[in-house]
């Protein structure tokens, strides 16, 4: 971790109780949900972390608590640092505050994740859809959600295949 | 027949203003089949008059799920995803791809593969940026500009052929090295491209740079701040025409950036015009680069010695069991990552191309996120068009270069 980094990961720990973790150089700070807003609020203006690089999250199925991390990805400019906050979620209550006040690009990144997700941003000011068709069922990121493949036809399915597939008219 | 729905202004109410809804302004769909949409975009458009209230830009029409595709796949199996989603720019992709991985891994790259990885990436920026020009002099009706940009383009593509056998899905840089070394015909190949280059560079400017329709075309429209700019995430020649020097490969050095000397070009003015002067600018930056690589490109090994993640060579296949072990496992199993993640990013022609990678201890890519440069960049647009004109937006449109293939992803 960058010697810079350590007083600004200090700050957000004693204020918002996040824990850090390590691993190549670079460093995951895990906030609860509830404080990300205060957090990245902070961050951008105190410690000057201007740009919100990416936004995104990851699917722990089946694991249930926590089932997602929600990971900001955060950049300074003027300092020249990253940093990573990380917001553990519940398969439960898939909920987290928005950041699209505090970054406007997390508006549709934010709805992203919801696309692919399903985890909801509370108080989001466009909460649509935003790369699959609004009349979409599921979210396609989740690790139970299955990739598309087609089945192959062996002989002990070969009926159920041939059924489920439309047949050619004769 | 199928029933055909009205599509109901309900889902925009938040977007547009009252008098939208009312009828005193009026909803037009740009896109998304428009020429000058470069690619399959749809915005919607608020007009009073000829002028822009609001925009609504509307994406998801080249949604291929490459990020759930490249989970099912293994590390070396998922790169070659990574060409089909940025396609103006695909070493560029490759190497922000195989940068994480190695990261992730831990692995070390030869002195030879970061100078080929950097000429040839420096290569497609100038590629990448060809196509822009062209499109961007195509939309301002400056049609000769497309012809002559693609002229160039397809010497940069003959070179990557020269090295890969492929002109545009590469897949030529990999994790630990490149595929194989370059041809002895390279060296000649990229000088006499980059000494044919800088001529036509200045001709570019003949035509364009104090052409009065160009300026009177693009001067003052489209204007963006460096602090709308960073709220948006906009990042490279975008960011930087607006008055910020922020680029990767000066900021934090990868592949050995630091020892060329070159420099970030900036404007301060924050307009459509700004963006086309730092992207002619970047040109001649990156032709510096490529003659500093091409000089001291030093000779040795293209691949890293670690059998554990790179092929052996195929020679030493029949003379060794060990490398013949190494080689079935790594093409069928592939090699296993750390339980942990990543985040890491390159210079892309657009902006920072970041990637997040995670590991589960197996072979494949636990979890993959992209973040791709033009998804931002377009999140900005309906903050800049407002009070211009429709044909402005078109200018506007085409000076933030969108590649809607890096957007839907």
């Amino acid at each position: 971790m960058d010697k810079r980094l350590e007083p600004i990961v200090k700050d957000v720990q004693e204020k918002f109780g996040a824990t850090l973790a390590e691993f190549r150089e670079e460093a995951h700070l895990f906030v609860a949900a509830e404080k990300i807003v205060g957090a990245l609020t902070l961050l951008r203006d105190t410690h000057k972390f201007e740009l919100l690089s990416a936004l995104t999250a990851s699917d722990y199925y089946p694991q249930t608590t926590p089932r997602f991390h929600v990971i900001y990805q955060l950049s300074s400019v003027e300092k020249n640092l990253t940093l990573q906050v990380r917001v553990p979620v519940n398969e439960a209550n898939p909920q987290v505050p928005t950041a699209a006040h505090v970054y406007k690009v997390a508006n549709w990144r934010e709805r992203e994740v919801f696309d692919m997700f399903g985890i909801v941003f509370e108080g989001h000011p466009d909460p649509r859809r935003i790369l699959m068709p609004e009349d979409t069922v599921g979210h396609p990121l989740r690790k139970d959600y299955p990739l598309g493949y087609e089945e192959p036809q062996f002989t002990f399915n070969f009926d159920e295949i041939r059924v489920v597939k439309p047949a050619p008219k004769e | 027949m199928s029933q055909i729905e009205e599509v109901s202004v309900d889902q925009f109410k938040h977007l547009v203003s009252e008098r939208a809804l009312t009828g005193e302004t009026m909803l037009l769909n740009m896109g998304p089949q428009h020429p000058s949409t470069h690619g399959v975009l749809r915005v919607l458009l608020e007009l009073d008059g000829e002028t822009i209230i609001n925009c609504v830009p509307d994406i998801g029409y080249l949604h291929t799920g490459v990020e759930k595709n490249m989970e099912a796949k293994t590390y070396q199996k998922a790169e070659v995803m990574t060409d089909r989603l940025d396609y103006m720019n695909p070493l560029g992709n490759n190497l922000s791809y195989v940068l994480a991985v190695e990261k992730l891994v831990d692995l070390d790259v030869p002195a030879r593969a970061q100078a080929i990885r950097v000429i040839l990436v420096e290569l497609q920026r100038i590629a990448s940026h060809m196509v822009w020009l062209g499109a961007f002099g195509l939309d301002l009706a400056a049609m000769s500009m497309f012809l002559y940009c693609f002229r160039e383009r397809e010497r940069i593509l003959d070179i990557f052929e020269l090295v890969s056998g492929q002109r545009m899905m590469t897949t030529y840089i990999r994790p630990g090295g490149v595929w194989r070394d370059v041809p002895v015909e390279f060296d000649k190949a990229v000088r006499e491209f980059v000494q044919m280059f800088h001529k036509r560079v200045d001709e570019y400017e003949r035509l364009l740079t104090r052409n009065p329709i160009f300026i009177d075309r693009l001067v003052g429209i489209g204007y963006l701040s460096v602090e709308t700019a960073l709220q948006y995430g906009v990042t490279g020649p975008n960011l930087r025409a607006s008055g910020s020097d922020w680029d990767l490969r000066k900021a934090r050095p990868y592949m050995g950036y630091e020892q060329y000397d070159f420099n970030i070009p900036t404007r301060p003015e924050g307009d459509t015009y700004a963006r086309y002067i730092v992207r002619i600018e970047e040109l001649r930056e990156s032709l510096k680069i490529i003659e500093q690589a091409l000089n001291k490109m030093p000779l040795g090994p293209v691949n890293s010695d670690n059998r554990k993640f790179v092929p052996p060579p195929r020679a030493e296949i029949g003379v060794s069991m060990e490398a013949l072990i190494h080689h079935f496992k790594l093409w069928t199993e592939g090699f296993p990552a750390p339980k942990n993640s990543v985040y890491s990013a390159v210079e892309s022609p657009r902006g920072e191309l970041g990637m997040y990678l995670e590991g589960d201890g197996g072979p494949k890519p636990y979890r993959i996120h992209l973040r791709t440069p033009s998804f931002d960049n377009l999140a900005v647009l309906p903050e800049i068009v407002k009070g211009h004109l429709v044909a402005d937006l078109v200018a506007i449109l085409a000076s933030i270069d969108i590649v809607l293939g890096d957007i839907d992803r």
